[in-house]
């Protein structure tokens, strides 16, 4: 067993699903020769040829498409696009034919399709670079939404993905990219789509959090608990489809909630696992459910860039504030 | 001269030559005093570049975008263009920039992460570079439409790599100004690579410029090394355009000496021989040798125009980073003309927050 990062962890699942199924292929801009800009994809070239790890011409339009009609076609592609903040012109692809193929044609062409994007910010990116635009990928039925926040799960999460009989868009947390490295066995496991998981037991109050935000949300967790206060830490795994089980025990168990979510406030999916809360647990809570987000504004350039981000400060405040209430 | 040259013969404008010599019949209408000075300028332009690389390396900077290896392209066809004309650059613009009249400060500023560097002096005509890649011909279509709409005498220009070519959005700005005669130059610095992706696996086409055939209006290539042609190349297509002939796609077909931005290593995947090879058709270089062989290039004049634009330089840079810090409140300021609602609780939420911290 090897101790990896996240960006490891997704290239050893990506070389083990290609191995493991010939119909795996990987395109998109600078993922061959170069290994992708983040080296996601380092070395898959040199060990599975130009025919099954693609450089693409510059057009995410045409990679997203064209992976479609691979996918309908009977292979599994991976297609990489390289920022977050480059999805757009892929949207109608994604949104008009993707995500409702199975549907429009009742069930008789499906797109076992992967769409792998570094999302988030937190390391001092470009414009255009530091995006968090889940919530809309959320909001678009059809396709699958995940986002790994440890390298164990991003390995058997990205194989999964790659197993799924469904479109699924798999978000990756540039910020914790390399931040975090544990034990990520080479055997063969998957970490199964629509299960979230607890990653840090309490009695107090529950923290539901994805990405980048899970290790904030652990960090704050630690420090209130000098203070007496156990905190539950959730990292949902997958956003869509939502597992709404492990918030909700948890919140029946706690009383009190905060969702921890970088992207901005307004319909973000925090906004939806306040109204489960609210739907299935009223009666359990103590306090309103509080949440943590970006602001309703783009992300700001580096020099301004930490006070969009939450911190396990800004988080600290909402759990005693929700403690206090 | 744009028809004289056909893409499709492989026929390429080149005016200057790399030793110095000059196609005199097909020399543009600069004098040597002009070219020096547009020398002086393309050396600036190198040396701030180089600038930009070191703050970037001493971590006084955010990721940036290399301009060298392509200042004559930048210097030549930004020179050609008139006062009023709207410039939509890509993030490989910096000398574009420079030339068109954005302070060096405000340059450094943007790249250190400070977005007040991105809005320029009331006078410039310079959109905010675009980062996502290809999207801006279509916004100089559409700002060359309102030009022709309202009857003003200018034109605009869209500056944009080899790699932008292939996005959807370039045909359908090419398509636009082709269908509706626009008075619009779509400039593409054919740098050979977008990141790792050479030129030839960015489209089967043996060039860029014979994309304009299809659209129904003219393209040329020029050597992008060469100021003179891509001037001459860029001042014919803004005249057509002014006189309501549309729009022409100009390909200066160049070299980014550097990486495509400082996060990136090149020697992945070109060879240094490449590079070299290059390095041999440098533009500061060529016109270097030009105005030397006029007698009109010394060293000491060279080095007089090194501390001068060190001087310049230094001074940006310095008066970048001692710029008070930008406020929280930016953040929200330029959401909407009016802050709404929601954005003033989030703000003043925030700088509660900020209180409670300090205090």
């Amino acid at each position: 067993m090897a101790k990896r990062n996240l960006v490891e962890a997704i290239n050893r699942g990506l070389m083990e699903e290609m191995e493991r199924d010939s119909s795996v292929v990987i395109l998109g801009e600078d993922v061959g020769r170069e290994g992708g800009v983040f080296r996601v994809t380092d070395g898959l070239q040199a060990k599975f040829g130009g025919e099954r790890v693609i450089d693409t011409p510059l057009a995410e339009s045409g990679i997203v498409g064209t992976a479609f009609g691979m996918g309908v076609k009977g292979l599994r592609p991976v297609a990489e696009i390289q920022f977050e903040g480059f999805l757009p012109p892929a949207m109608d692809q994604i949104m008009s034919h993707v995500a409702r193929i199975r549907t429009r044609s009742r069930g008789r062409f499906t797109c076992p399709l992967v769409i792998r994007s570094p999302f988030g910010g937190g390391i001092h990116a470009p414009e255009h670079h530091s995006d968090s635009p889940e919530a809309i990928f959320i909001h678009t039925p059809g396709i699958k939404v995940v986002i790994p926040a440890s390298p164990y799960d991003a390995k058997g999460l990205i194989k999964a993905a790659i197993r799924d009989p469904d479109p699924v868009l798999f978000f990756e947390p540039k910020r914790i990219y390399r931040a975090i490295k544990e034990e990520v066995p080479d055997e063969d496991y998957t970490v199964p789509i629509g299960k979230a998981k607890m990653v840090r037991e309490g009695k107090d109050i529950t923290i539901v959090s994805w990405g980048a935000m899970v290790r904030e949300a652990l960090r704050a967790a630690e420090m209130v608990e000098k203070e007496g206060i156990q905190a539950e830490v959730i990292d949902l795994r997958t956003l869509s489809p939502l597992d709404e089980d492990v918030f909700l025990d948890s919140v029946r168990k706690t009383g009190r909630a905060i969702i921890v979510q970088e992207a901005p406030r307004t319909c973000g999916l925090g906004a939806e696992i306040s109204a489960r809360i609210n739907e299935k647990a009223l009666l359990s809570l103590e306090a309103p459910v509080e949440r943590i987000t970006g602001f309703d504004t783009i992300v700001p350039l580096l020099k301004l860039e930490n006070h969009y981000l939450p911190s396990p400060e800004r988080i600290i405040r909402g759990i005693r504030k929700a403690m206090s209430f | 001269m744009i028809e004289k040259f056909d893409p499709l013969k492989g026929e390429m404008l080149r005016i200057l030559h790399p030793d110095g010599l000059v196609e005199e019949n097909l020399r543009p209408d600069l004098g040597d005093e002009t070219i020096q000075r547009l020398h002086k300028q393309v050396l600036f332009i190198r040396m701030m570049d180089q600038k930009a690389l070191t703050l970037q390396r001493q971590g006084r900077m955010g990721t940036y975008a290399p301009v060298q290896g392509q200042e004559a392209a930048q210097v030549g066809s930004a020179y050609a263009l008139g006062k009023g004309d709207w410039v939509f650059p890509s993030f490989r613009e910096t000398g574009v920039l420079y030339m068109r009249g954005v302070p060096v400060r405000d340059i450094y500023l943007y790249w250190m992460g400070d977005e007040r560097g991105a809005r320029v002096p009331e006078d410039v005509f310079v959109f905010p570079i675009s980062v996502p890649v290809g999207t801006h011909p279509l916004h100089a279509t559409g700002a060359a439409w309102a030009a022709k709409l309202r009857k003003e005498k200018i034109c605009t220009i869209a500056y944009f790599g080899d790699g932008a070519t292939s996005e959807g959005d370039f045909h359908e700005a090419m398509n636009f100004a082709g269908v509706f005669q626009l008075p619009v130059l779509f400039f593409c610095q054919n740098n050979q690579y977008a990141i790792s992706v050479p030129r030839k696996k960015q489209t089967a086409s043996k060039t860029i410029a014979q994309k304009a055939i299809a659209y129904g209006f003219g393209g040329i290539q020029v050597d992008g090394n060469d100021l003179l042609a891509v001037y001459a190349a860029t001042r014919e297509g803004r005249e057509k355009a002014l006189a309501g002939g549309g729009p022409t796609l100009i390909e200066a077909v160049t070299y980014r000496f550097g990486p495509h931005t400082t996060a990136d290593d090149p020697s992945k995947y070109r060879k240094e021989e490449e590079v070299e090879e290059w390095k041999a058709l440098d533009p500061v270089i060529r016109l270097q040798r030009y105005l030397a062989g006029r007698g009109l290039w010394t060293e000491n004049l060279e080095k007089k125009n090194r501390e001068e634009a060190e001087e310049i330089i230094n001074r940006a840079v310095a008066e970048a980073e001692a710029m008070p810090a930008p406020q929280i409140e930016d953040i929200f300021r330029y959401t909407y003309a009016e802050m709404t609602p929601v954005l003033k609780e989030q703000l003043n939420d925030y700088l509660t927050f900020i209180k409670e911290r300090e205090s």
